[in-house]
């Protein structure tokens, strides 16, 4: 009796100390339930938007424990569209995306840290190649919702935004003082596997 | 190409191949200086503007000189057998090429379904079907098309100055006086 207590007690104590299971999201790529843009400033007269077409990527999510989440997408570089196929053809070229070399961007997270006021929002920390060059980045991200769709499925959406310099990942043709920068924006949503 | 039998070419096709000849170096050399021209150059929207509108001109005449070409024949070439050959297979190259040039230029500006501008006049539609990064895959048949057209054109014309004066033929002469 007692040792089988002791057993009990052993899987309950397992059990309470072993970590929630995250949930596995796919991003929904196939509906077209995700965006990656971008914009930059033109001359620093306006904005120029464009926007990344084809790219994949998964990510894990614990309501429960919202700090153990984790990203991982993929970019074809040559997706790229800015509604103008001399434009985009240079932005391929390797004065600027160099999509012959690298054709592909990528972001893989390495913590997700939830802000201290609202669990909902948070700074997802991870390390995103393009142009071959790798840097950690900071995306600041929002929970836009969660819950079941119509059709039987469990969905889940983020968006997230991220200040880039071009020249950090060696992107140095000069459109100007004012378009050094470029802005991500990314609206992800999963469905939950 | 039918022979028409005739000593040399009609003024027309004679206007249009010197224009043509003109076109195509001009053109060459303007696409070889504005791909490498910086985003605050004067020239970075006027030259692709004069290069587009110039090649769609070369587009035109070739294909109507083409059509001109069927009807009314091409004159008759003097030399030996061999050099008959030579000769067709170095033109049916010229035409070749440069209709490879014009067109892959054409795709590049409508690769993503949008039309190009023939001057402010009017613009020409794109065709009803792109393919993916078809700016990037015409762009580089548009760059050595380009290269071996320049390489033809300068044998044709070298070949032409040594019919004229090694061979002492009138191959030049009927290039010049209608």
């Amino acid at each position: 009796m007692k040792t089988q207590l002791l057993a009990l007690s052993a899987i309950v104590g397992s059990v309470l100390a072993a970590p929630a299971v995250a949930d596995d999201y796919v991003i929904d790529t196939e509906g077209q339930h995700a965006f990656i843009q971008f914009k930059i400033k033109h001359l620093g007269y306006s904005w120029l938007l464009g926007r990344f077409n084809d790219f994949e990527g998964n990510f894990s999510y614990d309501e429960a424990n919202p700090g153990n989440a984790s990203v991982e997408v993929t970019i074809d570089t040559a997706s790229v569209d800015t509604n103008h196929a001399e434009r985009d053809k240079h932005l391929r070229s390797d004065d600027f995306l160099n999509t012959g070399e690298y054709p592909e961007a990528s972001f893989v997270s390495t913590r997700y840290v939830p802000d201290s006021d609202d669990e909902n929002e948070g700074t997802l920390y991870g390390n995103f190649t393009l142009n071959g060059v790798t840097k950690e980045i900071a995306i600041e991200v929002e929970q836009v919702g969660a819950g079941e769709d119509p059709w039987g499925g469990f969905r889940r959406g983020f968006e997230g935004e991220v200040d880039l310099t071009l020249a950090d990942y060696n992107i140095d043709y000069n459109l100007g003082p004012e378009a050094k920068e470029v802005e991500l924006y990314l609206s992800i949503e999963g469905v939950r596997q | 190409m039918k022979e028409a039998g005739c000593k040399g070419y009609d003024a027309l096709m004679i206007i249009i191949h010197w224009i043509s000849a003109l076109l195509v170096f001009g053109l060459f050399a303007l696409g070889w200086w504005m791909v490498d021209l910086t985003y605050y150059s004067n020239w970075y929207t006027t030259a692709p503007w004069w290069h587009k509108s110039l090649g769609l001109l070369v587009l035109f005449i070739t294909l109507f000189r083409v059509v001109w070409r069927f009807v009314k024949g091409t004159p008759t070439i003097d030399g030996s057998a061999f050099e008959k050959r030579a000769a067709k297979l170095g033109h049916l190259l010229l035409y070749i090429s440069l209709l490879a040039v014009v067109f892959s230029g054409y795709l590049i500006s409508t690769g993503e379904g949008k039309p190009i501008g023939f001057f402010d006049w009017f613009d020409v539609p794109a065709l009803p079907f792109q393919i993916e990064q078809q700016a990037t895959w015409a762009g580089t048949i548009h760059e050595y098309a380009a290269y071996v057209l320049v390489i033809l054109a300068l044998g044709h014309g070298v070949m032409a100055l040594k019919h004229h004066f090694i061979d002492k033929r009138s191959t030049l002469i009927r290039m010049i006086k209608p």
